[in-house]
């Protein structure tokens, strides 16, 4: 091949990666353009194993393309040895640069697993907000227990406070996801799981659900609002100023399954709601009896 | 009331679909009535039967396994196209192509085609075709468990289609998550016909398994001891290594799935005891090996490949070997990596993001060696080493954002976005799809005699390339951008919708290169006469399945060779040793219809457990039964050709001067 043929065929794919990048960089890159302190050390994890595996890559190509020009059958100035099929300084160069990579990627692995566990509470001294979170078909309940108050498919949290959710689900699983607050984690009907984010950038923020849990998935949608203390306590007070109830009975209509459900809110719930979401499937007595028919 | 105890749950409802469903019954049904429409005007009926479907040739066998594989692979791929329509129309208030339900049997039924049906259908018949031929034997160790495997691969997969035609097929993803996939949630039969045909398929993966290994330690040529076998034969051995090890817990783990929807128990399900995390883990106990599975013999054929057109010896011979081994062993420690999102914490998930990077390191290695096996060679650029360019630039990105996902916090992010999709599609096309194309293209004259055209094979190659950029560099970014996979519907305001409409693009080119593979193979095959290879040895090749006829006759070697070095037939050549031409009488097994009527019994059993109708699944094994019995009192299995039909066949090929 000639290597104008060459240069032509390896610049189409980086032209369009390139254009790829630059659509990217001018809409909303969710997991890059963060609103949180969570997402923000993810992205840096992110951006530093890409970094790390140019070691490799780079490399890889240059020798791919060095390789293939140079020892094509049709260049006869290059020399050609049949049986030069071992040599133990370049094996361990082999296996010493990726093991060199692993090692200081393991570290990087390990002390961010510690330090970025969704179950870990944000250090701050502003007190944390709790607010539980319950996947139903198809729409997100979330409940703030302090409050009495519970909204569906929007929550608004005051700006630079820790909050903690717990969550479970009441319907098949489903994944929790603000990519610009922070990374996912499961909610299980049965079981709590829990995650720490604090925002420090006002704005309202996409949500949904990244684990498929049946027909309306897709419609599972949600925002988190981040707003000033002032407008979070009026938000509070106007909330608490509405007419729904969220009482067993109430719940037992919102848990039916729905669709693409607009965002609304309870003025108040009963305080042991949570909790009995996550009771209705552990083994007790009067469960079981459920369970099996007797 | 007795018929409709007769029928199960089948009704006439079960038959009423939607119209792009009743499009595809109609393809099929047409490509079924025209195929057999064709078999009768040239009366081929007899041939079809006699030579091929009850042959236990493991040339033919592996021929049919791809020509099953293809198939599955072009519906899969039909899939894939539909997908991403849905999602380039589907916005705003459009609501695109797909009800919400249909979208998601599509996308389940393209996962569990392509991994089940078309890479594995791939996987072993390029095993069936070279495995035996690269060891130096005539057959399989069991030729006729061999012929069983294969129909029950074809059973399962009649299976899943059949859930086109009646009823309807899973929605709950390739892997049906319970709760999703309970009874309470997934109330029709869909979930059973996934259950059941990989059920069927997975046996049959697992027998053939234990066939290869087998035949790979027992079966070896005189001289040929372990370090002397061709790399490709080490990569297959650690495949059904990982296949024994693996496959049971598949079929133990959906067994317990189907038994929680037939009878009601609480394996898997939310309360009641049952625990949906148990599910998750022991799936992918067996389908993190299931990645490797797929990939080890891509990467056993790319080494054969490199070495054959670089004209120069594997490079680092012992450590492929080894890394082969560590990839085997590490790969069942991983498996938590798939849920690093449940929870468990930050000494678990530390420790399995570690385990999982460490994978890296070999499969690094062998990256590394097989470039090295190019240094000062004397490289030809044949459309097999066009795959392995294509292999190389883009499994290499697959790889790196496969360690970028091993780091819990980076996969709390990525984990279930298009960016996940867009790594495992890096891993499986272009590391197993490319490999095993190279592995066809490369193989193809021994096994047809025919010689492939290289332009067409370089076009393929290249549009492969080509679409799988345009194809998942658009997801990558989509899952930076925040989209998540299995979505059929999104908001304009995400800015989504141009990116999927490229990545439709893509799907469009690979189909091209699909059809372009398709009609080299065609081409060449209507060309057969100008193309013909008349050496036995088309590349200068270095293994012994070059040193037979073209095609290779159905015993593989009228004389076994005798190795001493690895590639010996390379080494034979450069030595100009001379081998005795001592002819023997050989028996090779008679062909036997024996494993097409047991398959018949699995999909009576099967499709009578999806529709619970007892008596079908009764009768069903009854036949399965049978079938082995009746395999058990048969002595006459084998037949004796004479060295003088050897003689001649030689003389045929290579003239009265060898």
């Amino acid at each position: 091949m000639k290597l104008a043929k060459v240069l032509f065929l390896v610049s189409l794919p980086i032209i369009f990666i390139a254009s790829i990048v630059l659509y990217v960089s001018h809409h909303n890159a969710q997991v890059f353009n963060t609103a949180g302190t969570i997402a923000k050390d993810e992205k840096s994890i992110i951006l530093f194993s890409m970094f790390l595996s140019l070691f490799v890559l780079v490399p890889v190509y240059l020798m791919l393309i060095i390789f293939s020009v140079k020892y094509r059958e049709s260049n006869k100035s290059s020399k050609y040895s049949p049986n030069f099929s071992h040599s133990k300084a370049v094996e361990s160069v082999w296996w010493g640069i990726p093991t060199i990579l692993i090692i200081i990627l393991s570290v990087v692995t390990w002390r961010s697993s510690h330090q970025l566990d969704p179950y870990k509470m944000i250090d701050s001294n502003i007190k944390p907000i709790n607010i539980q979170v319950v996947a139903l078909d198809w729409k997100w309940l979330f409940i703030y227990p302090d409050k009495s108050i519970a909204s569906v498919n929007s929550i608004n949290i005051p700006i630079n406070t820790p909050i903690n959710f717990e969550l479970t689900s009441d319907a098949p699983m489903n994944s929790f996801w603000v990519p610009q607050l922070s990374g996912q984690i499961y909610t299980m009907p049965g079981m709590s799981t829990k995650l720490s984010i604090l925002s420090d950038k006002k704005g309202s923020y996409s949500g949904r659900s990244a684990n498929i849990s049946g027909k309306g998935f897709a419609g599972m949608l949600f925002s988190v609002n981040v707003v000033s203390n002032s407008e979070y306590n009026n938000w509070i007070k106007s909330t608490k100023s509405s007419t729904k109830v969220l009482n067993d009975r109430s719940y037992e209509t919102l848990s039916k399954p729905t669709e693409n459900v607009q965002p609304f809110t309870y003025s108040f719930v009963s305080a042991d709601l949570y909790k009995n979401i996550l009771g209705k499937y552990t083994l007790s007595d009067n469960n079981m009896s459920k369970v099996m028919g007797m | 009331m007795m018929l409709a105890n007769l029928l199960g749950l089948l009704n006439v409802d079960s038959f009423r679909h939607d119209i792009i469903q009743n499009v595809g019954v109609g393809i099929m049904t047409l490509s079924i009535f025209f195929a057999s429409l064709a078999l009768t005007y040239f009366r081929k009926w007899k041939w079809l039967f006699g030579e091929w479907l009850s042959s236990l040739d493991h040339k033919k066998i592996g021929v049919m396994y791809i020509i099953v594989a293809v198939l599955m692979l072009s519906k899969a791929g039909f899939d894939a196209l539909l997908m991403r329509t849905q999602q380039s129309l589907s916005v705003g208030n459009n609501h695109g192509i797909l009800a919400s339900q249909h979208y998601q049997q599509i996308f389940s039924s393209h996962g569990t085609t392509m991994i089940f049906f078309a890479a594995m259908g791939l996987m072993f018949g390029i095993i069936n075709l070279a495995v035996p031929i690269l060891i130096g034997t005539r057959d399989v160790a069991f030729p006729w468990l061999n012929s069983v495997s294969f129909w029950l691969f074809v059973s399962g997969m009649i299976l899943l289609n059949t859930s086109l035609a009646i009823g309807d097929f899973s929605g709950a993803g390739w892997l049906a998550y319970p709760p999703l996939s309970e009874l309470q949630f997934s109330p029709t039969v869909g979930v059973d016909y996934w259950i059941w045909s990989l059920q069927i398929a997975g046996v049959g993966s697992l027998l053939s398994g234990i066939n290869f290994i087998v035949t790979i330690l027992m079966k070896r040529t005189k001289g040929m001891n372990l370090m002397k076998m061709p790399m490709f034969v080490w990569s297959v051995l650690g495949s059904m290594t990982l296949v024994v090890f693996a496959f049971p817990v598949l079929t133990a783990t959906i067994t317990l799935l189907y038994l929680d929807r037939l009878v009601g128990t609480h394996f898997f399900t939310s309360g009641g005891g049952g625990n949906p995390m148990m599910y998750v883990n022991l799936i992918w106990a067996w389908g993190h090996p299931e990645v490797y599975i797929l990939i080890l013999p891509a990467f056993g054929i790319f080494s054969e490949i490199v070495a054959t057109f670089s004209k120069k010896k594997l490079f680092g011979y012992t450590s492929m070997v080894w890394a082969i081994w560590a990839i085997v062993i590490l790969s069942f420690t991983v498996w938590l990596h798939h849920f690093f999102t449940m929870g468990a914490g930050a000494d678990v998930n530390g420790f399995f993001g570690i385990m999982t990077m460490i994978i890296a390191i070999p499969t690094g290695v062998k990256i590394f060696n097989w470039l090295f096996t190019m240094f000062r060679g004397k490289i030809t650029f044949s459309a097999p080493m066009i795959w392995f360019v294509g292999f190389i630039l883009l499994f290499s990105i697959g790889g790196v954002a496969g360690v970028l996902l091993a780091v819990p916090p980076a996969d709390f992010q990525l984990h279930n976005s298009l960016f996940l999709v867009a790594h495992f599609h890096s891993m499986i096309v272009s590391g197993v799809l490319f490999g095993y194309f190279a592995g066809i293209v490369y193989w193809f004259p021994k096994f047809s005699g025919i010689k492939l055209n290289e332009r067409l094979g370089k076009i393929a190659a290249y549009l492969w390339i080509l679409g799988f950029i345009v194809a998942f560099v658009p997801l990558y970014a989509l899952g930076i951008m925040g989209a998540t996979r299995r979505m059929d519907h999104y908001s304009p305001s995400m800015g989504w919708q141009p990116l999927f409409i490229v990545a439709g693009v893509g799907v469009l080119i690979i189909g091209l290169g699909l059809l372009t593979l398709v009609s080299q193979v065609l081409y060449s095959v209507y060309k057969h006469v100008e193309n013909k290879d008349r050496t036995g040895d088309p590349y200068d090749g270095r293994t012994l399945e070059w040193s037979i006829p073209s095609p290779a006759p159905h015993y593989n070697f009228s004389i076994l060779p005798i190795v001493k070095k690895t590639d010996d037939f390379w080494e034979s050549k450069q030595e100009k040793r001379s081998r005795d031409l001592v002819y023997k009488d050989i028996s090779m097994p008679k062909n036997s219809y024996i494993g097409l009527f047991l398959s018949s019994g699995a999909f009576a059993l099967g499709f009578g457990a999806v529709w619970h109708i007892l008596w079908l699944s009764i009768v069903g094994l009854l036949i399965i039964l049978g079938s082995v019995i009746a395999r058990t009192l048969t002595e006459d299995t084998e037949y004796t050709i004479p060295k003088e039909k050897l003689i001649l066949d030689d003389i045929q090929f290579y003239g009265e001067g060898k």
